[in-house]
This record gives C-alpha cells, structure tokens and sequence, in this order.
C-alpha cells in the first residue's frame, strides 16, 4: 500500500475504501488524488451509508420537474414557473463556531438554490438546541439566530419562517437546517453539467484560500473535546460577494451563454468539477494555477479540497466568452478561465502545465463504496417505549401547567429570534409569522406558495418510523392549514453515527416512514441533505429527520390565519383526541421524561384533513386555523388567542376515553393526537363546514366560541382552566427573551 | 413620470423600490447602475434599501464615492426629489445630503418588524399627500437606524421642521416604548433645508399593498406623484 495507515485514517479512508480507489484507477493513487478520493467519498457527499435506504424514497410526481440528484428540487406551481427548493444542514461547523457555521450555511443553499438559475425568495430554518439553562447553549442560540440574520439580511432574502425545538439532547450538537426557496421558468432551469468538449470551464467569485480544508470530512466524523481545534475547518462568510455572484450568474444564465453551472460548498473544486463532468458524461481539465488564490504557496492538493466560501464554476459554451466575462465585470467579479470540458471521462488537474492528478469522474462521483450498514433495534427501547408512571398522576393545576407549556421554549413565542430576521425585502411575503406555514405570493400571478419545516426528535428517538411519518403530516398539515396544497417535500436527516446498529436502525427506519408518508400525502421527495455523525463524545442526538413541505394556494387572498380573528365565531375542531402523552411536551416540561410512543397516525384521515382544509379555505368559510401540536389542545388554543390582541375563547370537551396508564385530564388537554385542528368560522358557516367534513369523512364538532378575554376550557362539562388571555400572551412572548437577554432569574 | 432606482453593489430593495411605483402606481421606473454618470432624465430619484459594498466601512460609507452620485447631488441641489430609504438613507448622511449618522440599535440586534411612524411634517414632496399626525403602519428592516445628531444640529433640524417622521404608537405618541432602535427624538426620518431630500429608516415601498401587510407606504410615493404633477401643471400655466 502507497500510504500508511494513519495517512489513511486521517482522510477518513479505510483499507478497503482504499483498495478500492486503487482498483478503479488501476494504480495507486498519489496524495493529491487520495484527497480528491477522500472528501468525495466522504459520507457528506457520497452519502455512502444512506444512498440505499434514499433510494426507497418516492421522488416523482406530476408536479415534479427536477427530483433529486441536481443542486435542487423543482416542482410545478403553474404558469410556466416552478419552485426551486432544497434544505440542507450547517450542524458541525455551527457547533464549533456557531455565527460563521450558521451564516454559511445560508449562503450554501443559497447558492446551490440560483445555481439552478431560480431567483431564491425565501428562508426557513429548522433549529435545535440545548438547555436554555446551559450558558453555552444560550451563546450558541445568539452566535447561530445572528449568523442567520446576518448573511440573509445582508443579501437580501427574507427569512419567513422556521421552527425551534430544545432539548439536551443537542446541548453539544445543535441543528441549523436552513431551506431555501426559488422560482425561475422551466425553460430557464440550468442544470450542474458539463458538455461540449472544449468548452471553457471558469472560476468565479472569492479567492480560493486554506480555509475548510476537510470540511466534508469533518462533517462526516463525530465530535470530542478536541473539536474546537477544528475550528480552522469552519469557513467564513461573505454575503456581499455572494449577492454579487447571484445577481451576475442570473444575469449570466439568461443569456444561455452557459451549459452548465455549479457551486463549490462542500469538497469545493473537487466536487464541482467531477459532479458536472460526470453528469454529463465528459472529462474536465483544469490547471490550479489559474485559481484565484487568496493566499501563497497553496499545493495543487489544497486548491482542489478548500471549501472557501462564495464561488462557482461555470461551463460556457465556445465563444460566448467575453460576453460572460463582461457581465462578470460589470458586478466587479473576475471570472476566470481554469481550464475545459473533454471527452475522456476523466477529472485532470494540472499545476502549471503539469498533470498532479487524473482519475476518472466517476470514479468520484459514482463508483464509492456503498454501504449496507448493519441495524438493529436498539434494546433501551423496551423500556423508553413503556409510559412512566407520572404518565398516570392527576394534573393537580390544569391552569399553572398550561402556563409551564407556554412559557417553555420549544412551545413559547418565537418573536425574540424572527424580529431578527428581515422577513418583509421582496414584498412577497403575505401575513408574516401569521399563518401555520410561511407564505409568500408570486408575483404576476394570483398564487402563493406555502412552507413549513417540521420534525419532532423525541417522536423519533421512541418510534423513528412513526415520528418521521408524523413529521411528515405535520409539516404537511401546517402547509394545509394555511389554505395550500402540499405538492413536494424536501428532507434534512440529522443523525448520529451510522457504524452504530441501533443508530442505523433509527435511520433506516425514519426514511421508510417518510417515504410512506409522503406518498400517502402526495408529496414526492425531489431532495435534500443527510447530516450522519451527529455526536459528542459518544452521545447521539435525538434522531431528527426534518421535513420542508411546499404547497401552492390558487388565490393569495384566501390564505388563512392562525389566531382568531375576532368575537362570535364558532370553534370547530377536526380529528379525534386519544389517550396519547408518549413523547410530549407534557411530558418533557413537567416531569423532563421522553417516554412511551409516540401518537399514532392514520394517513388515509391526515390526507382527508388536509384536502378538506384546502378545500375549505378556498371556498373562504373558514376564518381561522391552528393544528394542535406541542402542548395539545390547550395549548393551540391559548396561541390562538395569544396572537389575537387579548381576545378569549370559550370551549368545552370531552374526556378522552380511558386507558390504563395515562391521566385522561391531561390527555385531553395536553395530548398530542395527530390529526386534529382548530378552526374558527362564522356561525352562518358552521353547518356548511360540518357538512363539508362528514362527506370527507373527517371527525369534526363545533366545541365553542371566541369571545372575552380569557381562555376558557371545559372537561365533561366541567370548568378546568380558566386563565386571562393577558397573563398566558405574557408568559408566551416574554419567554425567550428572558432567557436570552439575561433577565432570566 | 419617471422614479430613478439607483443601484448599488449590495442593494437589496431595489426591486421592492422599483415594483411598488411601477406596479403599483402605474408610473415608470429603470434601474440606474452606480457606474451610470447619468439619471437618465428622471423626475424622482430613490436609493433603495440594501448594504451597498457590503457595508464595509460604515453603512453607506463606500457608495458615497460611486460615479452616479455626483449626478444625484446635482439633481437634489437642483431642488429634484430624493428619496433614501434604509441604507439609502444612511447613504445621504454620508455623503452629507442630509445631516447626521447612525449607531448601531441601542440592543445591537437586527430589528424587522411593523412600526408606528407619524408623520410629522407634509411640506416635503413625499409627504404632501399624507395628513400631519398620521400614523404610518411601516415596516422597519435594519440594525443600525439609531439616528444621531450633535445637539446643535438637532436643535436646527427641530427649529427648522426638518424631522419629517418619528416613531410613535398607534395614538400617536412618541414614546420611548415606540421607539424600536433608540434613535434621538424618535427620529425615523428628515428632510433637507430645500425639504426635497428625504431621508427615512422605515420601508414605505414594501408596505404598498395589504396583501403583504401594510398600504401606509403608498401615500410616500403618492405624494411625489402628486407634487410632481402639480409644479408640472404651474410650470404649464405659466
């Protein structure tokens, strides 16, 4: 063998990995090679554990214009235009250096968004974090929401929505998952490939430097304490030099002067240059020395791995050059010619007119190793799986536990962290933070689309398969909620390590419940990212596949609400409610236990609910809606009024009925059923609304009317919380913002 | 009538500043590069929102020196209304249009959300049309609006009715607690001694439709529409 085994080691390479490089290139390797082999048969961008579970997962659809396998999804939304959309995953370089880690995660999937020649439109960000007890956690939380604000402000893409959870579970392992939404016409779709030999390929953008060498190998390994000394492996962002190469590749895409377009994020040149090649099915020969470089003296080995941020390869076809290059220098970038496309298939670098590397583009890109890791159930969950007893304690004080759940922060007001989000540039966005999903219009046509990013990791830490098919309904619900279609889905699986049998299992498993879920609700994956290795010192994450849903409304004006929006409505809820608490936030802010299984999920009724929410809101006889989540019933309603200028409601239910084992009080209140809705609708429509669920055959029943100024809520005819509207919007909106601006006891 | 949209490296709501009077408002716009000497024969002129180079230096501190803004000095010393909005804004403190700076918000973090901003003087041209007192539900998108003037300065820009806008509370009032950024007398924006330049923090061109939230911002542009059209209609007559 050609190198030692710690040479190896530290490429994140094994002895058979290694054998196998030497077969497929029928020698061996040098280093420059060893690490074009090592950060493209990385698992972060070989996906060398994953790719055979993913390819379970349902990737078309009438609507589908580009699935997975470019640098984005695309779906139809109508008039010739289509939604470009991806999420991805920031986690490592987050932890390690969160201002700089989340900032670039925002400018990466922006950039992989209008590489595809979409004009990108709108942020959310799917966030976990630790204890906000924990001081480091609290920095993290600061460094990660400004990072975000920082680059998305700056480059002037609004920020619309997201969600957040906290838990231990990631106090040294937090999530930053960052979708990013674009539209461009289908015809003006621009693909990361190469063709036409001779065609020049050019650099543009930031200088290459030494920064985040091994990023991709970084992201594939578990953390330590040594792990800030990765630190160097973190990049740093520049959202002015990527507002100008957005604005001058759009520029640039629409002339069709070029063939195929790529960024450079993770393994940087490598994995541009091999990725076009290889999709089109041609060589590319490039020569180091004519990469900008920002520092002196970097080896042929360093330009090709850097994973400086900001920068793009473009293939342009044969004499449209200078009309390229003028745009470029109109938006004072420098766009360079590093080399060309030729036809021998292979990914040859040069130094100065010299051959340092030449393997094969695919032998990059396509022929890793694939890996059927070993799972197994893991056998803790026999007894997490089992409810606690406090499962069965009488909630002594309905009232005061109403009030924990809204001020914990995984339920309490996000207002602290988007007040901090420009989520109003591009005058699209309709109802900010006002809807269960994120809305914007599109412009010169009456439509708007819908997101939302969901996952709940203490559904999947006890049940992965049912919590990713609850992530799905949810994330799809909210979408529905709002009066939009869900149409395509993209998702973001954070996990710890898949060598470990019962981490695989907890992976194999969730993307089987996804791919179930999503064909059930028809929304075909067409992309997205896998985060494996999430761990610290040996201790994994929750498991935590997060899905991003798009949906399109037809009408804009018919986009609906979630809080009430005024007196003398009638409460109607949708679904049914059981003796659920495994996994609650009941559960977790009362008595800090993540136990029992999850709710269960019938996707027949979910799909029926969410038609029947389209259809309602199309036809404008609803004027509110709000899913019952974390907290329950009780708590989507006390957020329906939160959010309604102190206005109060007035319900009453029943238990739910009995099971051994489970407080039905706090089932009834706190339970998180799937499947199950508030909406609010004019007294006049309440008939028609009724009428509409029983011939979708979804449950429903008028429990009550807005009005006053408390909540209200009745068990078995029984008065159990009777609270001020004004003393839970209190406890709700000023939670985060005591724990964050240091006024917290 | 013709709105100038002046585009600098890093301007981000120079789309938003050239739909809402084109689309909007019916009226033309084109976007005028900052390596244009020209305004290309445009009746009104707005630098838009955004971080012109990045906002390395100070916000605004590099885009002062871009060739189209001698062209914009020249219009506005010619009594040609402009608008800066946002960075714009910040933009005309720095190259000395208008009097001032920013500081960073008084809780040195990024602030979006709507405001109350009352309007506190209609003899601008992009006030004219709104009515003294009338509060402006607007959106506000920045992180360093804490305006800042020396005393002496202040006193003059108060003497002088130069305060166009202050952050106030839906009754009006100026109020500490309606004040988002800290800035000096709630300040949100102010005009020129000419009173043809304006310079505000809050976003008017992004609050012209209800459907993303908020319409007050219409009555800016409407304003200028209006004068524009009344001097044309003096200049006609005479």
């Amino acid at each position: 063998m050609g190198f030692d085994a710690e040479t190896l080691a530290r490429h994140g390479l094994t002895a058979d990995e290694y054998a196998r490089i030497v077969q497929l290139i029928g020698r061996e390797p040098n280093l420059t090679e060893l690490g074009l082999f090592s950060v493209m048969w990385s698992e972060h961008c070989s996906y060398k554990s994953s790719r055979v579970h993913l390819r379970t997962l349902p990737t078309t659809g009438a609507r589908v214009v580009q699935g997975p396998g470019e640098n984005a999804g695309a779906v139809d939304i109508g008039d010739g235009l289509a939604a470009v959309f991806k999420i991805e995953s920031h986690n490592h370089p987050s932890f390690i250096e969160p201002y700089q880690g989340a900032a670039t995660g925002v400018g990466g999937i922006i950039r992989d968004i209008f590489t595809m020649g979409a004009r990108p439109i709108a942020l959310l960000d799917s966030l976990r974090f630790g204890s906000l007890e924990d001081a480091r956690t609290r920095r993290i939380v600061h460094g990660v929401v400004s990072g975000i604000g920082g680059y998305g402000n700056s480059i002037g893409i609004p920020t619309v929505g997201g969600e957040v959870m906290f838990d231990e579970a990631y106090a040294s392992n937090p999530l930053v998952n960052v979708f990013c939404l674009g539209i461009a016409r289908h015809d003006e779709i621009v693909k990361g490939q190469a063709s036409g030999v001779g065609n020049p390929v050019y650099y543009v953008g930031a200088k290459t430097g030494r920064d985040g060498i091994h990023g991709a190998t970084m992201a594939s390994a578990e953390f330590d304490e040594t792990s800030m000394e990765k630190r160097p492996a973190v990049q740093v962002g520049d959202p002015f030099m990527e507002k100008l190469l957005l604005e001058a590749c759009l520029e640039v895409m629409a002339t069709d002067a070029c063939v195929g377009v790529q960024d450079m994020g993770a393994a940087g040149l490598t994995c541009a240059t091999s990725e076009t090649g290889s999709r089109g099915g041609v060589g590319i020969e490039i020569d180091v020395a004519n990469v900008p470089q920002r520092e002196t003296g970097m080896t042929p080995y360093e330009i090709m791995l850097s994973e400086s941020q900001e920068r793009m390869l473009l293939i342009v076809k044969q004499g449209r050059e200078a009309e390229v290059e003028r745009i470029f220098e109109k938006w004072d970038l420098h766009a360079v010619r590093i080399g060309e496309v030729t036809s021998d298939g292979l990914l040859r670098v040069k130094d100065h007119g010299a051959v340092v590397a030449e393997v094969p583009n695919r032998a990059l890109t396509d022929e890793g190793p694939v890996y059927r890791r070993p799972f197994a159930r893991p056998a803790s969950l026999d007894e997490t799986q089992t409810l606690p007893a406090e499962a069965a304690q009488p909630v002594a004080r309905p009232h005061d536990a109403l009030l924990r759940l809204l001020g914990a922060p995984t339920v309490a007001s996000k207002r602290w962290i988007f007040q901090q989000y420009d989520y109003t540039v591009r005058t699209n966005t309709v109802a900010p933070a006002g809807a269960s999903a994120a809305a914007v219009r599109v412009k010169d046509t009456p439509r708007a689309l819908l997101m939302s990013v969901d996952g709940n990791g203490r559904f999947c830490q006890l049940d992965p398969r049912q919590g990713a098919k609850l992530a799905v309904a949810e994330s799809a619900r909210n979408v529905a909620c709002a009066g939009g279609l869900p149409i395509g889905a993209t998702n973001c699986l954070n996990f710890g390590n898949p060598e470990r049998p019962e981490i695989m299992w907890q992976f194999a498993e969730a993307v089987a419940g996804i791919g179930e879920a999503c064909r059930a609700l028809d929304a075909p994956i067409t992309g997205g990212n896998v985060s494996l290795y999430n761990e610290t010192d040996g201790r994994a994450i929750l498991p935590t596949p997060v899905i991003g849903v798009v949906g399109v409304i037809e009408d804009a004006a018919n986009i609906v609400m979630r809080a009430f929006p005024g007196a003398g409505l009638d409460i109607v809820m949708f679904g049914e409610s059981f003796a659920e608490l495994g996994g609650s936030e009941y559960l977790k802010t009362l008595h800090g236990l993540i136990r029992g299984l999850p709710p269960a999920l019938d996707l027949g009724r979910e799909r029926a609910l969410q038609r029947l929410l389209v259809d309602l809101a199309s036809r404008r006889l609803i004027r509110s809606a709000q899913d019952c989540a974390e907290g329950g019933l009780a708590v989507a309603l006390a957020e329906c009024c939160c959010e309604a200028n102190g206005l109060g409601a007035d319900i009453s239910v029943a238990s739910v009925a009995p099971v051994a084992g489970v407080d039905r009080l706090a089932a009834t209140l706190f339970g998180e059923s799937a499947s199950r809705v508030l909406v609010s609708v004019a007294p006049d429509r309440t008939a028609a609304v009724l009428d509409a669920a029983r011939a979708a055959g979804v449950p429903a029943a008028r429990i009550g009317r807005t009005g006053g100024r408390a909540i209200r809520l009745s068990v078995d005819g029984e008065v159990v919380i009777d609270l001020a509207v004004s003393e839970a919007e209190a406890r709700w909106s000023a939670s985060l913002a005591n724990w964050l601006d240091g006024r917290a006891a | 009538m013709k709105f100038a949209v002046v585009v600098f490296p890093g301007s981000n709501g120079d789309h938003d500043a050239y739909y809402a009077p084109t689309h909007v408002l019916g009226e033309q716009a084109e976007f005028i590069w900052h390596k244009e000497t020209s305004l290309k024969g445009a009746d009104v002129v707005l630098l838009p929102g955004g971080f012109s180079h990045g906002d390395y230096l100070r916000t605004g501190a590099i885009a002062r020196f871009s060739p189209i803004m001698p062209a914009v000095k020249a219009f506005a010393d010619a009594g040609g209304p402009v608008l800066g909005i946002c960075n714009g804004f910040q933009i005309l403190l720095e190259c000395g249009l208008l009097p001032g700076a920013m500081l960073r918000n008084r809780d040195v973090k990024f602030h979006c959300e709507f405001v109350g901003v009352r309007v506190d003087r209609t003899d601008t041209p992009f006030t004219a049309a709104a009515r003294e007192g009338q509060v402006l539900r607007l959106p506000i998108a920045h992180g360093e609006g804490n305006y800042y003037a020396p005393p002496d300065v202040l006193d003059e820009l108060e003497r002088n009715g130069r305060v166009v806008f202050r952050y106030a509370n839906a009754a009006g009032e100026t109020t500490d607690q309606a004040n988002p950024n800290g800035s000096l007398h709630n300040i949100a924006g102010i005009c020129s001694a000419g009173r043809n330049v304006v310079g505000m923090m809050p976003h008017p061109e992004r609050a012209c439709e209800l459907a993303v939230g908020s319409a007050d911002g219409l009555v800016v542009l409407q304003s200028v529409v209006q004068a524009l059209a009344k001097r044309g209609a003096l200049h006609a007559s005479a």
